[in-house]
């Protein structure tokens, strides 16, 4: 008897866990992995292999499959980060994140390049420069972002529509219609390696340090969750609701600098068609995943975060198994539509009703 | 059922999480009588009215309609309708954005051969329905066009077309004008003498005498009588709203101290909210406790959001310690000392998804800033502090405050309060929907407050506890002064000040 | 009681707003003809060209309108167009007859309509996230059936190319050129079933109960609630429908480009949402009509074909120019919304 409530409150416990959704997503993805690598016949741990391998150009470098996965998602955490927060004070998404990447990425290289300069070894002003750049206008971005929803009250999917599409245009505008290559393994190191570990890594680690320690060390995530749970009480308790708003904002478009920074840097150029692809789509569904609700308030970083890099092992995984990088958002699709259908109220209600009925029919049998 | 009986309920009960809401209410409404329901805020009327026309689903009781064999349960707006229950709401609950015709007929409109809307068939026949009722629109225009009293009475054409039987008006009157009020009891005169049973419920005492025939009182979620109009005075009707139960409070009160030479705290001259309250002068001193009493809709929480910035005053200047100073935005009077608990708890105090720890250290982490954080330590030691002090129940400062009863929740809100030591604190229906005991407690605690030199405004709708709390009392109506009793107060005084007119 | 219209209001907001499009419209091409008169921008050929070129856009432009109303966003449609030439351009190749093909598309555009409207009306899911997934999923979709870029030739499918290339002459308006020979002015088949769309829509959005529960719904979601109209169902034949006029849509843009690619009609999404929003459809809901859509469609229209005509702004301007005017109006809009809620 005893034993059987320790159970129950067990479950009751790991229910309640914020993290349940996002770590059996990715315990599910690993256990794929292991299936498929045993059923073609490789070892099934190589999944979690890390190796040090030689290269000719980089030195010795880390690799294996978590490797590759924290690397190729270093982008989508550092956009998770902002995306969380956005969410949780807006219950709106910032659907630009992509496309202000790619312009922060065409405005870094326009400077780095020279403006209609389309492929160059040499830096045309110091490297320090074009890194500030991509940052300045990611964050600009979301000050635009950020006035249209917070100061002029318009829908967050609305708003950030009018960056969503022109801010690649821009990026073009900026290069000259061309895709322009930086060969300079300064610019280059964003993309590459430190030491044997590959900088976007360390990169993303150090952009969620920055998040962690902001958000201990100043009430800023007391404020931001308190507006996205009621704005109205917020600001009866003192808080100036809209600012707080607009500064997620901002701090998301900043973000958005970074990642549009560390994806040009991969490719060493600046393709305002490709850079930040998609990307949007995967930061949000990062922020589903880490079981933040889409409606706004709490919200919970470490989610987001696993999230995020569940979301790169099931793109690697997919790509292991065969699906081409064209075919990938499908799944992605159908992963995004169940996981906020099992949020919707409608299908919540029902469960708690049958769930009840249960319960009673039980209740009743016992009596009989 | 009688013959003349068109709607009975009986028993009804209704519970939301935490709070019954209704009680084993009982309610009849008799063919062609206005019936007025009367109460205070949290009486349980509207839940009433949304337990007859499905839009809640009461747990127990039983509903009958004339007509309509065996008992009734609507479960949507639509069933209450086919029944023949309609509701205009004090939200004109239509479309702005269609035209008047639109709004009689949508979702019934009379269709052509072809299967497409008769619009002209349509617009004739709204036409025609608008001025049968003596009201003379265009009613091809956009409904936002017209006035709110149009738009009220739009809604009640639509009702009316659609062959009501019972016609329920939830607080019809509070946007109208005088000119316009009157135009609506025609109305409903008129609809009266068709057979229609009409349910009004208003905070407007006259006009609950200018038109109805019976009355029916709840309080706290209980019955507490129903009568016909003619046997229950004004004054009595003020008593079974606001309930004269006295309990272990009668010796509370303390005795009074003429404040009046004491310092200054708030003074405001002219101050205005278009629409709702008209320029007002108040001055507060220091360690005084100033009732402002009315009924609901007289202004009261109104002029208390102009003063804290809640709402932007639209005129007047207000003064604090003697200096004037110009409030925007809650943190301003935040930081000149102010406070104010509102009196909607759910939308305007707790946010629900933090602990009952964040929840009161945040008007005091927003006060001191961004960048400022209070340590967890310093935090704990504050809701600690507070949750002791005002004995709040709960698991651990850790549980989220949603899950708390209202009493326990309203007590989190004052400790948020209390722990920015404001000089100046607004209490706006801090005792509503709460447990008598807790009741107390904060009865007991304004008046300690006061003694430690603070000054509050308390706003309340149970006369009895300003009585045995404040120093002095304004009476408001219809956003007015009309009355500031000081010196003995008593209930009587109060009363016969909030009811007004020849109340004998 | 009197008679409370103001004069002033008379001429409401919505109705400026259609003006103040038309009026775009109107300066924009006069803008047009007087700079590029000698590049034959002053022919009307030039606008048969715009109408050529945005018929599909037109079609979806409506369903998009119809969504919109209802306070809702279809992103989907980009993706669905390019599944449907997708579809069209692999089962033409694989000897399917053009008009059993363009039915398989339309049926697909309903299911695929009827499931995102189910989410978004039943399960109540933000319209936004639904149509994002729905996005992603017909983008993907059309890199299943092929990931390559596949061409409508005369070889493939003889009467779907004849559809594509029929020319129907204009009695009226041609010009002579250099050589001397007459011009007739013409359109094409696609111009005619965008017109007929159009039409329909209009008189379906007027005349038809659905028509204004539509308007009911995105006036007040709740008032139509309280009033007694299905809101839910009504909600999920709106996006029924846009993705039915998105099918149709998609035809005559795979009449005109004749090809299926995984990039076609890349970010089609936004020049249909800002075509809506430029006709005067408020992104609020309740407000907008499909006439305001089409000078919107047109719009964008005359702006591509200015800096066509121009020849050397770069090709990233109409996107610019597009977007900068849906923030000009989506603030106009915003300034409106705001006005209103002062009165009261």
């Amino acid at each position: 008897m005893n034993k059987n409530s320790g159970n129950a409150s067990f479950f009751a416990k790991l229910k309640a866990w914020p993290l349940l959704l996002p770590v059996v997503s990715l315990i599910l993805v690993m256990a794929v992995n292991i299936i498929h690598d045993a059923a073609t016949g490789i070892n099934p741990l190589s999944f979690f292999i890390i190796t040090l391998n030689e290269t000719t150009n980089s030195g010795s470098i880390l690799y294996g499959r978590i490797i590759d996965i924290l690397n190729r998602g270093s982008e989508v955490a550092i956009l998770a980060l902002g995306m969380t927060l956005v969410v949780s004070s807006s219950a709106g998404t910032d659907i630009s994140v992509g496309s202000v990447m790619s312009l922060a990425a065409s405005f870094c290289c326009m400077l780095l390049a020279g403006y209609g300069v389309s492929s160059t070894n040499e830096l045309a002003v110091p490297l320090v420069v074009g890194v500030l750049g991509a940052f300045l206008m990611g964050a600009l971005c979301g000050v635009f972002n950020g006035t249209l929803v917070a100061y002029l009250q318009i829908q967050p999917m609305v708003a950030t529509l009018i960056l969503y599409s022109a801010a690649r245009a821009i990026g073009l505008l900026l290069c000259n219609d061309l895709i322009v290559y930086v060969r300079n393994p300064s610019f280059a190191y964003f993309g590459s390696f430190t030491g044997p570990i590959p900088t976007p890594i360390i990169i993303a680690a150090v952009c969620i340090a920055i998040v962690a320690l902001m958000l201990s060390k100043t009430s800023l995530g007391m404020y931001i969750q308190s507006v996205g749970i009621n704005s109205k009480a917020s600001r009866i308790a003192g808080l100036n609701s809209k600012r707080i708003i607009f500064m997620t904002y901002v701090i998301c478009g900043l973000f958005a600098g970074v990642a549009g920074l560390v994806n040009s840097s991969r490719i060493t150029s600046a393709d305002s068609n490709n850079v930040g692809l998609y990307y949007e789509m995967d930061a949000i569904l990062a922020v589903a995943l880490g079981g933040n609700s889409l409606g706004g308030g709490k919200f919970n970083l470490a989610g987001s975060i696993i999230g995020a890099y569940t979301i790169q092992a099931i793109t690697t995984t997919l790509y292991a198994l065969g699906v081409s990088t064209d075919q990938a958002p499908v799944f992605k699709a159908i992963i995004v539509i169940l996981i906020v259908a099992i949020q919707s109220a409608p299908l919540r209600a029902y469960f708690r009703k049958r769930s009840a009925a249960k319960a009673l029919a039980g209740r009743e049998a016992a009596k009989a | 059922m009688e013959d003349n009986v068109v709607l009975t309920a009986r028993g009804i009960t209704m519970t939301f999480p935490g709070v019954r809401a209704l009680n084993g209410v009982d309610f009849t409404l008799r063919k062609g009588e206005i019936h007025a329901l009367m109460g205070e805020n949290g009486a349980g009327k509207s839940t009433l009215i949304k337990c007859l026309t499905g839009i809640n689903d009461f747990e127990a009781g039983e509903m009958h309609v004339a007509g309509i064999d065996g008992p009734v349960k609507n479960h949507s707006t639509r069933d209450a309708q086919n029944v023949g229950i309609s509701t205009v709401y004090q939200e004109v609950n239509l479309c702005p954005n269609l035209s008047v015709a639109e709004n009689i007929f949508i979702g019934r409109e009379p269709l052509t051969k072809l299967h497409t809307i008769d619009r002209s068939s349509y617009n004739k026949r709204s036409q025609k329905i608008m001025d049968d009722l003596g009201i003379s629109v265009d009613v091809t225009q956009n409904l936002e066009n017209y006035s709110l009293a149009i738009q009220q009475m739009v809604a009640i054409a639509r009702a009316v077309d659609m062959d009501c039987k019972v016609l329920i008006l939830d607080e019809p009157t509070s946007s109208l004008d005088e000119e316009e009020v009157e135009k609506l009891f025609k109305l409903m005169l008129m609809l009266k003498d068709k057979g229609v049973g009409i349910v009004f419920v208003t905070h407007f005492l006259e006009q609950v005498y200018a038109v109805c025939d019976r009355i029916t009182v709840l309080r706290n979620g209980t019955l507490v009588g129903e009568y016909p109009v003619e046997e229950l005075p004004r004054v009595k009707l003020v008593a079974a709203m606001m309930g004269k139960d006295l309990d272990d409070l009668a010796e509370i009160k303390g005795e009074s101290i003429d404040l009046s030479n004491a310092e200054m705290e708030i003074e405001a001259q002219g101050i205005s909210h278009t629409g709702t309250v008209k320029p007002f002068d108040l001055k507060i001193h220091k360690g005084e406790v100033i009732g402002v009493g009315g009924l609901l809709g007289s202004g009261r929480s109104e002029l208390a959001r102009s003063i804290y910035g809640a709402d932007r005053a639209s005129t007047g200047t207000l003064k604090v310690k003697d200096k004037e100073v110009n409030i925007k935005e809650p943190i301003d009077a935040m930081n000149l000392g102010m406070g104010m608990l509102p009196d909607d708890r759910k939308a305007e105090g707790i946010i629900g998804d933090l602990t009952i720890r964040e929840n009161i250290i945040l008007a005091l982490q927003a006060k001191t800033g961004m960048f400022k954080k209070l340590s967890k330590a310093k935090q704990i030691e504050i809701a600690d502090r507070y949750i002791d002090l005002l004995s709040i129940k709960a698991p651990s400062p850790e549980t989220l405050i949603k899950q708390l009863s209202g009493g326990n929740q309203q007590k989190v809100i004052l400790a948020r309060w209390l722990a920015t030591d404001p000089d100046f604190l607004i209490l706006d229906e801090p005792t509503r929907g709460i447990d008598i005991g807790t009741n107390t407690e904060i009865q007991k605690l304004i008046l300690k407050l006061a003694g430690e030199g603070k000054s509050i405004m308390f706003i309340s709708s149970e006369i009895a506890e300003m009585v045995r709390t404040c120093n002095r009392m304004v009476i408001m109506r219809d956003g007015e002064k009309v009355n500031e009793v000081d010196g003995e107060i008593t209930e009587e005084r109060v009363m016969h000040a909030i009811a007004g007119g020849d109340a004998s | 009681m009197n008679e409370k219209v103001k004069s002033a209001k008379k001429l409401n907001s919505n109705t400026l707003l259609l003006l103040i499009t038309i009026g775009l419209f109107i300066v924009l091409y006069v803008a047009g003809c007087a700079a590029y008169s000698s590049k034959g921008f002053a022919h009307l050929q030039t606008f048969l060209n715009i109408l050529i070129t945005n018929a599909g856009l037109i079609c979806i432009a409506c369903g998009l309108t119809v969504v919109m109303l209802t306070a809702g966003i279809d992103i989907s449609v980009g993706s669905l167009v390019a599944m449907d030439c997708m579809m069209l351009a692999v089962g033409m190749e694989k000897g399917m007859g053009a008009v059993p093909m363009c039915i398989l598309v339309l049926l697909v555009g309903l299911a695929f309509g009827l499931v995102q409207g189910y989410l978004i009306g039943y399960l109540e899911i933000q319209p936004f996230i639904v149509t994002m997934a729905g996005m992603f999923f017909g983008r993907g979709m059309t890199a299943v059936i092929c990931t390559d870029q596949v061409s409508i030739k005369e070889s493939t499918n003889a009467t779907f190319y004849q559809w594509a290339n029929a020319k129907i002459i204009i009695p009226f308006g041609g010009y002579l050129n250099k050589k001397g020979a007459y011009m007739a002015p013409f359109i094409r088949v696609t111009v005619i079933v965008a017109i007929v769309v159009l039409i329909l829509v209009f008189l379906m959005l007027r005349y038809t109960k659905f028509g204004r529960a539509l308007y009911a719904i995105g006036g007040s979601e709740q008032s139509a609630t309280m009033m007694g109209l299905n809101v839910k169902r009504v909600k999920m034949m709106a996006y029924v429908l846009s993705s039915f006029l998105c099918s149709i849509g998609g035809i005559c843009y795979c009449l005109n480009t004749m090809a299926g690619s995984v990039r076609a009609a890349l970010g089609l999404e936004m020049d249909a949402i800002s075509s809506a929003v430029i006709g005067g459809t408020l992104l609020t809901g309740g407000v907008g009509n499909v006439i305001g859509t089409f000078f919107g469609v047109l719009i964008n229209g005359t702006i591509s074909s200015i800096v066509k005509s121009n020849g050397k702004l770069a090709s990233s301007w109409p996107n610019i120019l597009t977007a900068a005017l849906l923030f000009l109006f989506i603030v106009i809009q915003s300034i409106f919304a705001a006005l209103r809620t002062r009165k009261k």
